[in-house]
């Protein structure tokens, strides 16, 4: 397992520069959701309903070896649900979920889409039954990276930017 | 009367929704019982009831499916118009398929909102059978091209076919192109740019290995292909009358251009048609378009008799 204390809001610095990272302070427990796509940290949040008990801390832009650029978040005493977890994963398909207890990350883990998205996407097509009936949406992954689904019933295809969430 | 369930393979109480549903073997299955109702109208459903809910009108597909259905001697009830049904009192669809499943054994449904038979198959144990949602699919119409084209051309496989006109928004093109992924075609696709197939279906063909090529010229691809498959050009799509009268004719289909391209082409169109086929090529050996229609009805005797999981001796 490995220290999570050392962490900052940032993971390169150039050789030789002053430290110019904003230190935050260590999760003792709570979830960190790194490698978020640039720029969708706050619809994370709203996925996650904006009601926490304890501090978050995000980071917006960051310097990212792997894709750039970065958005970070950290939640203190908060595990997320598979249910939440599975959201995020179609926002941003290659976060990565750090769980932290006693200042240690226990789990680390990339989720996988399910093969089948129930109730979390709604279908923007007007004429999908989807919207017209109670009906519990329901969104087959074609693909995960680049993620396409599609609405069981309109059978309408949807890339990334096109997903609203429920 | 004498029936036999299938002894092979079973497509009994299975729905009929989407094309998607269905592997190679299971539409061969389709085609090929089909084949047996040529000429053949044995009661073999008599005693059998078709629910038959058109909440939008057809005349086409209705009377097509009432005739295959009552012709094997079954009978039909229904509604071919939502205003006379209890969707007009505000009844859900699933209500209306909950009632509606105590009164026959296989339920027909058109609906105007994409979905609708699909969330009606998972209403009921009863089979359904999509006679048309909105603009998503309309698994019959594919069935009987694919008969067509068997039966036109002895095969499906190697052939090439062109499709011609609105590529963009034809449901009929979108469901016979994705179907015939499950074969080994060569597929030239022709539309103006404002109505060439949506980035998703090339996709699709490209992931499933069909070779395709694009063009806007007919001319350019049409002398060397099987199959041509034409569709009316909807001026609905059009919101600038002028763009619609710049392509309304722009593939217009007569005699002398069929000469043109050798003479061999079997001649496709789901119908209704407008400018895109003249009427000169209705003599054409090849004008395959009113054997489309015939083939509805035969094409549709063997899925309400597969579906319900009587077939004829």
């Amino acid at each position: 397992m490995s220290d999570a204390t050392q962490e900052t809001l940032g993971d390169r610095r150039p050789e030789g520069a002053a430290e110019t990272f904003v230190k935050v302070s260590a999760l003792r427990e709570g979830t960190v959701i790194d490698h978020l796509v640039s720029g969708t940290a706050l619809k994370v949040l709203s996925v996650l309903g904006m009601r926490f008990e304890g501090a978050v801390t995000i980071g917006l832009n960051l310097d990212s070896r792997k894709a750039g650029r970065k958005d970070i978040i950290k939640i203190e005493r908060r595990e997320l649900t598979p249910a939440e977890v599975a959201r995020i994963a179609l926002i941003s398909p290659r976060a990565t979920f750090s769980i932290i207890r006693d200042f240690k990350v226990v789990r680390k883990f990339t989720p996988e889409l399910p093969a089948v998205v129930d109730g979390l996407v709604r279908c923007p097509n007007p004429s999908c039954i989807s919207n017209a009936n109670w009906v519990v949406t329901k969104f087959l992954v074609v693909r995960p990276d680049p993620l396409r689904v599609r609405c069981h019933y309109c059978e309408r295809s949807l890339k990334k930017e096109e997903i609203e969430l429920l | 009367m004498t029936s036999r369930p299938l002894a092979t393979l079973s497509l009994a109480g299975r729905d009929l929704v989407s094309m998607r549903d269905f592997s190679r073997e299971e539409l061969l299955a389709f085609l090929d019982e089909a084949t047996q109702f040529e000429g053949n109208e044995q009661p073999i459903l008599r005693g059998k009831v078709l629910g038959s809910l058109f909440f939008e009108p057809s005349t086409r597909t209705n009377l097509s499916f009432s005739s295959a259905m009552q012709r094997l001697g079954g009978s039909v009830l229904g509604f071919a118009d939502s205003k006379v049904s209890s969707t007009a009192k505000g009844e859900s669809l699933v209500d209306t398929i909950r009632v509606v499943e105590n009164y026959c054994d296989i339920i027909l449904i058109r609906h105007p909102l994409e979905g609708a038979a699909r969330l009606a198959a998972e209403s009921t144990e009863l089979p359904v059978v999509n006679a048309g949602d909105g603009t998503n699919q309309h698994p019959t119409q594919t069935l009987l091209d694919l008969y067509t084209i068997r039966q036109k051309r002895g095969r499906l496989d190697n052939l090439k076919i062109a499709f011609v006109g609105d590529l963009k928004y034809s449901r009929t093109v979108h469901s016979l192109i994705e179907t015939l992924t499950h074969f080994d075609n060569e597929l030239f696709l022709i539309s103006p740019p404002t109505l060439r197939m949506p980035p998703e279906f090339i996709e699709e063909l490209d992931a499933r290995g069909t070779a395709w090529r694009e063009d806007e010229d007919f001319f350019a691809v049409a002398s060397d292909v099987d199959i041509l498959y034409t569709t009316r050009i909807q001026q609905e799509r059009f919101p600038d009358p002028v763009e619609y009268e710049k392509v309304k004719n722009a593939y217009r289909i007569d005699r002398a251009s069929i000469e043109r391209i050798g003479g061999r082409v079997t001649v496709m169109h789901p119908l209704p048609r407008l400018n895109e086929i003249s009427r000169d090529l209705d003599s054409y050996p090849g004008s395959a378009y009113f054997d489309q229609a015939r083939n509805g009805v035969t094409v549709r005797k063997a899925v309400l008799s597969m579906l319900l999981g009587v077939t004829r001796t």
